[in-house]
């Protein structure tokens, strides 16, 4: 061993995260040289960026700790990496003609969701409390301003706004878990706290944790702290929703399993009832109160705090079962959101979009395969098979029968069925009302993601093994 | 071929017709037509290819024949096809049906006449999936795959009320079938495995199948329907277009029977017979009370659909007797049902279609206009009944000698079901063909056309033929049930030796621990 390589620690594993934020920079002198006219290369090159980091990611294996034990990398943080990869990747795609046509086309917004990107990742891999939070506040600030970059709209600054100060307010709660937990272990490595809590747990740890599973529970929009979510979806420009729909829920639910099953596995049982108490609460609300949304947007922040209740299910069986689940409701779930924001964002006609409910009225007629496309989506959300979100519910369900929490699993199926109410609602104004005059054409960058999201949801009961497969090796890893 | 059976060749036939159908263009009326006929010869290919798997059966084996699986989700959730006595009449059936559903709908479908066709081969794919699964996720899959094709034909091309109708068969049969979700996983935990074959041989705690037992009642008695649960089925029947309404009394009813005879009788046998008597009770409610509300009926379709949920009562009626006779004789309804009220529903079609109406009191009269239909309609109707010599009658007749070996009460009440439908189908028969000829449009309706004719004439025929020779569906049954009684009589016969040896050994137990028992009592006491 040179005396080099026993300082420095090693940086391969964090490779992706270096490459990312690299490219980051040189994109933004690119764009602080070419001034507004660079948008179109920026845009190019965050998602060569984006697509290259993925490779990089998937050509990673092994299960390795680096930089003093702050960061890992091991299958279950290669999944998640690149799940979120894949959804910032799809968000430029859906972005460019939106920006475009409403003309806020800068080249700050490709840079924003490549470094909120980095975050992610660093959340993903974080393997003590510190680098969670550097992660979770990279990631959260550039989200702030991308919520409020539609700066001459009243809504997308009030949403920016709202996100911020809730954002930071939930943020403050988590560092203060993260303190109390330290204070009372006297670590801040997840493997630390895991053997500082070696034996009966006390008040402050429980305390700790409580605080913790707020600021998650924030990041994540489950209830009880859900209330930003509507109006931050309402508000934001669409891709932008879409965006956040998809990988910062990824990386939230990375962070959250990390954190309970890699840092709290011995004191299940303190974390377990939070989890099932938000959980039941978010379907609960995620399907009562998305039945009166007429907006579109609104429905689909709902949708996704009912989402998130379904895939905290499979935390809360605390088992390698339960978090394959996790992890297969997260690829679903991220390839049935970007599928409808897909559809959303083609809903234009003569520079005006359109996103309420009965804006869809008659679909079918007017764009058959659009409205097949949000049809399928929709009773994939509601879990009917055979479609994909069948199988991602299939497994959180099936976990948590194992684990014994069959009332848990009983109010999530009865929830569901409600839930399936506003969905089908969408299926009717598509296909039993009366048409519309037609939208425009399908922007090309929509049409690919939807083309894709589509297909994964329509296919996916004839090869369902690889994803099983690979979600089953990233969840051993935690265990 | 690509190591893909029969079975497999049953589900991919409908799916790759619905394929080609959705890649013909605009809707002009040669698309029209080509997706028309795309789909009837669609339909009689997966009829003669069910026709070959039932030539490659053999009649008197119980075991499941012509077995595939493929790997699927796991190493024990595998996508495993097969038949046995129970579903390769079933499968028949539904094959056997459906040319007839697009033949009725030929002219009576106007609009979106792609989307139609596609809606039903898709349909046709998912029940011929759930009569041959061998896996129970994989049963789980197409029992509710089949909502979604359903959903949309009820919704688009139904009648006034389509929506609330449509919305409420979805949430309805969705809301008892998740419960069996949960069951479903909660078997493989406890058996490793959701294979149809090896969950047969499982033998369940008793504790553990009395919930079981009851989270698949809930999903199959919404689907039967079964008295309370049945009040969905009315709307979806009287909105439903008219092929829509006879896969619906055709195929769809039968998934819950058949859900009962291939999971709730074997597997949870203990519970099965526990539970009997609140079948009995539900069943005969549903035959007398469903019976009598089908004679307030003033629209024709909703008649014949509160005629078939009392039918259905006879089905649950037989299954849960126990014997083979009650069992032989439900299974035979089913197939009997099926004929018969699909037929009754096409002939319903047919007046619809001219006069654009179903209330009984528009018609009257129709005999001297309509000879030959309303020769048709005579023996569908005395079918419905249960007249001798119809099919109707041999399943009700074994049914209910099974339930007077098990029960001679609930026999006794079930009788009326019988006479009450004599009741009402009569009833309706007399007002709708008989009686004067005095309204004004109903002057110049004409008899039956050549495609009615084709239609309506085999359904008759086979009606007939199986009133007079049964064998041929009863001789199918036999060997299944047969394996299915020895396996239940064997279960309960281990269980109650299992009881009987738990108390002994409790009160032996007992005794012993009697003395020390006692000493420590006393010095409680003197403490």
């Amino acid at each position: 061993m040179t005396p080099i390589q026993s300082v420095l620690p090693a940086i391969t594993p964090v490779l992706p995260e270096i490459v990312l934020s690299v490219g980051a920079l040189l994109l933004v002198l690119y764009g602080a040289w070419r001034g507004e006219r660079s948008s179109e290369g920026v845009n190019v090159g965050a998602l060569i960026l984006l697509i290259f980091t993925f490779f990089l990611v998937v050509s990673q294996t092994g299960n390795v700790t680096t930089l003093n034990g702050a960061f890992i990398a091991d299958p279950f943080a290669r999944v998640m990496k690149a799940l979120i990869l894949i959804g910032s990747a799809a968000t430029i795609l859906l972005s460019r003609d939106y920006f475009q046509r409403e003309r806020i086309d800068r080249f700050e917004y490709p840079i924003l969701i490549v470094l909120c990107t980095v975050g992610m990742l660093v959340m993903a891999s974080a393997n003590d409390l510190i680098s969670l939070y550097l992660g979770l506040e990279l990631q959260s600030l550039a989200a702030y301003v991308i919520a409020a970059f539609h700066r001459d709209d009243v809504k997308s600054t009030e949403a920016g706004l709202k996100y911020f100060v809730l954002g930071a307010l939930s943020s403050g709660m988590l560092l203060y878990g993260a303190s109390l937990v330290y204070g009372f272990t006297g670590t801040v490595s997840f493997p630390g706290i895991v053997t500082a809590l070696n034996g009966p747990s006390s008040f402050g740890i429980v305390l700790g944790i409580v605080f913790v599973a707020a600021g998650v529970a924030f990041k994540l929009a489950a209830v009880p702290f859900h209330m930003w979510t509507p109006d931050v979806y309402e508000g934001s420009p669409t891709p932008v929703t879409a965006f956040f729909g998809s990988a910062p829920k990824v990386a939230a639910m990375a962070m959250t399993v990390r954190v309970f099953i890699g840092a709290f596995p011995d004191v299940t049982a303190v974390w377990q009832q939070i989890i099932v108490f938000v959980s039941i609460a978010s379907m609960a609300l995620g399907s009562f109160a998305a039945i009166g949304q007429r907006n579109i947007k609104r429905l689909m922040a709902y949708s996704s705090i009912g989402n998130v209740g379904y895939a905290l299910i499979g935390l809360a069986a605390g088992s390698e079962e339960g978090v394959r689940g996790v992890i297969i409701y997260m690829v679903i779930y991220l390839a049935m959101t970007l599928g409808a924001f897909a559809v959303l964002l083609s809903l234009r006609r003569k520079d005006k979009m359109f996103e309420t409910i009965e804006d869809l009225s008659g679909l079918s007629r007017t764009h058959p395969w659009l409205a097949f496309c949000l049809a399928a989506m929709m009773f994939s959300l509601a879990g009917i098979p055979p479609l994909a979100g069948f199988f991602a519910k299939f497994y959180v369900f099936a976990a948590a029968i194992k684990a014994g929490l069959v009332t848990l699993a009983v109010v999530g199926v009865v929830t569901s069925v409600v839930g399936a109410f506003y969905y089908l609602r969408l299926v009717k104004v598509m296909y039993f009302d009366e048409a519309k005059a037609p939208y425009e054409r399908i922007p090309p960058g929509s049409a690919i993601v939807l083309g894709v999201s589509s297909a994964v949801v329509v296919l996916f009961f004839l090869v369902p093994a690889p994803l099983v497969a690979a979600a089953g090796d990233a969840a051993k890893a935690l265990f | 071929m690509l190591g893909l059976g029969i079975l497999s060749g049953l589900l991919i036939v409908p799916l790759a017709g619905a394929a080609f159908i959705l890649t013909l263009g605009e809707e002009t009326a040669a698309v029209k037509r080509n997706a028309r006929w795309a789909a009837l010869i669609t339909t009689i290919v997966t009829f003669l290819l069910s026709l070959a798997a039932w030539a490659r059966y053999d009649i008197a084996s119980p075991s499941f024949q012509l077995v595939e699986s493929h790997a699927w989700l796991a190493e024990t959730i595998r996508f495993k096809l097969g038949v046995d006595g129970f579903s390769m009449p079933l499968i028949l059936l539904t094959t056997f049906l459906m040319p007839f559903c697009i033949g009725a709908s030929w002219l009576s479908v106007e609009s979106r006449v792609k989307e139609y066709f596609v809606a039903f081969l898709v349909l046709e794919t998912t029940m011929i999936g759930v009569f041959c699964a061998l896996d129970l996720v994989l049963f789980y899959l197409f029992f509710e795959a089949g909502l979604i094709p359903m959903f949309l034909i009820i919704g688009i091309w139904g009648g006034k009320r389509r929506i609330y109708a449509s919305f409420k068969f979805f949430l309805y049969t969705l809301l008892g079938s998740v419960l069996m979700l949960l069951a479903i996983m909660a078997m493989y935990w406890e058996a490793g495995t959701t294979d149809i074959p090896t969950l047969l041989q499982h033998r369940f705690p008793v504790g553990l199948q009395w919930w079981l037992w009851l989270a698949f009642f809930a999903s199959f008695a919404v689907k039967m329907p079964m008295w309370p649960v049945h009040t969905w089925l009315p709307d979806a029947h009287v909105e439903a277009p008219t092929a829509g309404s006879v896969i619906l009394a055709g195929i769809l009813l039968k998934m819950g029977g058949y859900g009962f005879i291939r999971i709730s009788l074997p597997m949870l046998p203990d519970a099965s017979a526990a539970f009997a008597p609140l079948v009995f009770a539900l069943s005969v409610i549903a035959i007398i009370f469903t019976s009598l509300t089908a004679m307030m009926q003033t629209d024709i379709k909703k008649l014949i659909a509160y005629s078939s949920v009392a039918h259905m009562g006879f089905v649950t009626l037989g299954l849960f007797t126990l014997n083979e006779q009650g069992i032989q004789g439900a299974l035979f309804l089913m197939i009997s049902h099926g004929i018969v009220s699909g037929a009754l529903f096409l002939c319903v079609g047919v007046v619809y279609d001219r006069m654009h109406t179903r209330e009984i009191a528009a018609y009257g009269g129709l005999v001297k206009r309509m000879p030959l239909y309303a020769a048709a309609m005579m023996v569908f109707t005395m079918a419905n009944v249960g007249l001798p010599g119809t099919s109707g009658f041999v399943g009700e007749f074994l049914a209910m000698m099974g339930a007077f070996r098990a029960n001679p009460t609930v026999a006794f009440f079930s009788v009326f079901g019988i006479i009450l439908s004599a009741g009402y189908a009569l009833w309706l028969y007399a007002r709708v063909i008989y009686g004067k000829l005095d309204k004004p449009n109903l002057q110049g309706i004409l008899d039956l056309d050549s495609r009615e004719k084709i239609i309506i004439a085999p359904l008759v025929a086979l009606t007939i033929w199986y009133g007079v020779h049964p064998a041929p569906v009863l001789d199918t049954f036999a060997p299944s049930t047969e394996a299915l009684m020895q396996n239940m009589r064997a279960a309960l016969a281990n269980t109650q030796a299992a009881e009987a040896a738990a108390k002994a050994a409790k009160l032996a137990a007992a005794e012993k621990m009697a003395g020390p028992e006692s000493q420590k009592t006393v010095e409680a006491a003197a403490r």
